[in-house]
């Protein structure tokens, strides 16, 4: 069953100005300035005199820039735009013993991805995230949250060369997350995000990551706020049964399916907290805030407004930077005249199947 | 006695060069992928790639050598996608796997492309002329000659890969599909082996009397060539009726994924429903960068044939279950040589 979503208030700022909190955040990834890719061709190549320190000040730089976009942006809590990270499962399996990596292999046409190998038995070595956070935490004013690709995506998106099943790796892989999440808190993180897209691709492995998540949930203190994303899924599949995942909040992209889904998720009752995407992080527009609350409002279908947070669809990295800045801006702007309007007693919650009881 | 036949089921990964060099000359969105008409730049790099894979199968020692479909970009829907009357909506999944492709959507009649007979006439020529296709690590110790084989998607599964726009009829379709295969297959050059993939019939299996259907459309494309043809299966084993309406079809060998599938069903199909006078043994896993040793493959293709004690075949392919451009390129070769090494003493006692 869900953890303890009440958690969420933590992160509800002193000058909030409503009553009610919709907690507004973002899925992690967003476009890297391009200057930071022009360093990293540059730290590769070895006729220049750019070195890895000269790269990991410019990583710096640019998490620093990027978390204070996200706050400019007015959001609650803030990512710092995943700067470090070249893809999610790579940059984990270059930080995990028994990984390892043979080239790149096809995704589609010419977009490739270096799909590491598991060549023998995995274990934790050094901290994945902590330094990051602690980078992140430093420079921003905001809580800050992790997102952590999860151990069942590590294991799909690997060669398995070393486990009898997938579902062995996905579990050791879930202890190796544990770990890192408790380092995490230790090291004063409070929100922490699963990512488990291939999830959706094949979700009849739901149970599977619900004992993923047990065992990275295990002994993590209940004010730590854990999320699980999932995108572009069928999510008829994995509903009811991520109800009783032990998570706080269900991060979900039903934006660019134009809320289709919705109905998948109000019968039963939605027992988590939803983290609803309420803009498309595939369509190069920036959404009116009025279009936004409209989204929004698919949300109050679902789960009442104590209950919901918005988000974007899922990352923003492929869109260009000032895209993605305006959907935070006008994401958040909407998020605060809906709060007021709730204030208000504008909107009628009674219609809405989620506060009926 | 049981000849092996080292081969493998083509969709070969480009060379890590060539993935460079093509996505900076194509670019990386959906318009940018191969339409049939590319540049001379975009020519010459296949025409280098090909070259180099053609090199590393002589190199490796492979029986049967294959043009490796460097620029089917769409995997096994590329001879609808470059077809002038079709058009290529959205990236769809491409069965289970993280791999995506157009959507080959048939908007007008499906009449002689002639696409990949071009590309075997290249390989052909290649093989006529050892010396112009030098292997990656630039090896030119061809030690074995293997023959040319041609691949193709069965009818079945291109068809099922597709969206009709234009025939307006399940069935229409498939022999529309089927005659159109057939055409293009008229136009090859001279090719000792004609595999046709068929993981559809494994994955969306022919329901009603589209089994018997898919299977006559095996025949047609089978009956355009005098080479043998062997309709490989993978992602599992066939349905039982599927396989009893498969052997019908009039083609030397039908394949078997034995890494992936499920072995005792597919061993359950042929000794209940008997099977070819060939076969061809899916036995390296074309999905997983583990490398099979000879020993390994070797003892896999005895095991197997021990499994058929009624039958002893004349010939048997030994090959990776899938495609293989889902493994690096490292990984990649080392199977192609474990494959040819493992079928290196040719015969054995069933």
């Amino acid at each position: 069953m869900s953890r303890n979503p009440e958690n969420r208030e933590q992160f509800r700022p002193a000058d909030h100005p409503h009553e009610h909190f919709l907690l507004t955040t973002v899925v992690g990834s967003y476009p890297k300035p391009k200057w930071l890719n022009r360093a990293g061709d540059l730290a590769e190549d070895p006729d220049s005199k750019f070195t890895e320190a000269h790269l990991r000040e410019a990583h710096d730089d640019a998490c620093r820039v990027i978390t204070h976009e996200h706050e400019r942006a007015g959001l609650d809590t803030v990512v710092d735009g995943e700067m470090r990270r070249n893809e999610m499962v790579e940059f984990f399996a270059h930080r995990i013993e028994g990984y390892e990596f043979n080239g790149p292999v096809k995704v589609w046409g010419h977009n490739y991805f270096d799909k590491p190998s598991v060549a023998d038995a995995v274990e934790y070595d050094e901290p994945w995230l902590v330094d990051e956070f602690e980078f992140t935490a430093g420079v921003a004013s905001k809580p800050v949250k992790v997102p952590i690709t999860g151990p069942y995506t590590l294991a799909n998106w690997s060669f398995n060369e070393a486990y009898d099943s997938e579902e062995e790796l996905a579990y050791d892989l879930a202890d190796l997350v544990n770990t890192e999440v408790e380092r995490l808190v230790e090291a004063g993180a409070r929100y922490v995000q699963i990512d488990e897209p291939a999830l959706a691709t094949t979700p009849d492995d739901h149970a599977i990551v619900g004992e993923c998540l047990e065992r990275i949930v295990a002994d993590v203190p209940e004010e730590v706020r854990i999320g699980l994303h999932v995108c572009y899924g069928d999510y008829s599949r994995i509903y009811p049964e991520l109800n009783d995942f032990p998570i706080d909040e269900f991060d979900v992209e039903l934006c660019n399916g134009g809320y289709e889904q919705v109905d998948v998720f109000t019968e039963p009752a939605f027992e988590p907290d939803l983290a609803l995407g309420v803009v498309d992080a595939h369509t190069a527009e920036v959404e009116p805030v009025e279009e936004i609350k409209g989204n929004i409002l698919w949300g109050l279908e679902i789960v009442p407004p104590e209950k919901l947070t918005v988000s974007p669809d899922c990352g923003l990295k492929l869109l260009p930077r000032e895209i993605a800045y305006g959907k935070m801006e006008n994401m958040v702007k909407a998020a605060r005249e809906v709060e007021a309007a709730l204030d208000a007693g504008e909107i009628d919650l009674e219609k809405s199947p989620a506060t009926a009881d | 006695m049981t000849e092996l036949v080292a081969t493998t089921p083509g969709l070969f990964p480009l060379p890590d060069w060539a993935k460079d060099r093509l996505s900076d000359l194509k670019g990386h969105q959906k318009g940018d992928l191969i339409s049939g008409d590319e540049s001379a730049e975009i020519v010459e790099a296949y025409d280098d790639a090909r070259a180099e894979v053609i090199g590393d199968q002589r190199a490796a020692g492979l029986d049967r050598i294959v043009e490796g479909q460097l620029r089917w970009d769409d995997m096994l829907a590329h001879p609808l996608a470059v077809h002038e009357n079709v058009e290529t909506g959205g990236i769809v999944r491409y069965y289970d796997n993280n791999n995506f492709y157009r959507d080959p959507r048939v908007t007008g009649e499906l009449d002689f492309s002639g696409d990949v007979a071009a590309e075997l006439e290249a390989a052909a020529a290649l093989l006529g002329d050892g010396t112009s296709a030098a292997s990656s690590d630039g090896s030119d110790d061809f030690g074995a000659t293997g023959t040319l084989q041609a691949v193709l998607p069965g009818p079945y599964s291109l068809s099922d890969l597709a969206t009709d726009e234009y025939y307006g009829d399940e069935a229409e379709f498939l022999g529309a599909v089927a005659d159109f295969l057939a055409g293009e297959v008229e136009s090859f050059p001279e090719h000792e082996t004609l595999f046709l993939l068929e993981p559809s019939l494994v994955e969306n299996p022919p329901g009603g009397d589209l089994d018997a259907r898919a299977s006559e459309a095996v025949d047609a494309v089978a009956a355009a060539t005098d080479a043998d043809v062997v309709v490989h299966t993978y992602w599992g084993a066939l349905e039982e009726k599927v396989y009893a309406h498969l052997m019908d079809a009039d083609v030397e060998a039908i394949g078997f994924d034995l890494v992936a599938g499920d072995r005792d069903q597919s061993l359950y199909n042929v000794n209940e429903y008997g099977t070819k006078d060939e076969v061809a043994l899916g036995l390296a896993d074309g999905q997983n960068t583990l490398v099979e040793s000879p020993e390994t493959i070797r003892e896999r293709v005895e095991w197997t044939l021990d499994q058929v004690p009624a039958t002893e075949f004349d010939r048997a392919y030994v090959t990776t279950n899938t495609e293989t451009f889902y493994l690096p390129v490292n990984r990649h070769k080392e199977k192609l040589a474990a494959l040819a090494e493992a079928a290196s003493v040719t015969e054995v006692e069933a």
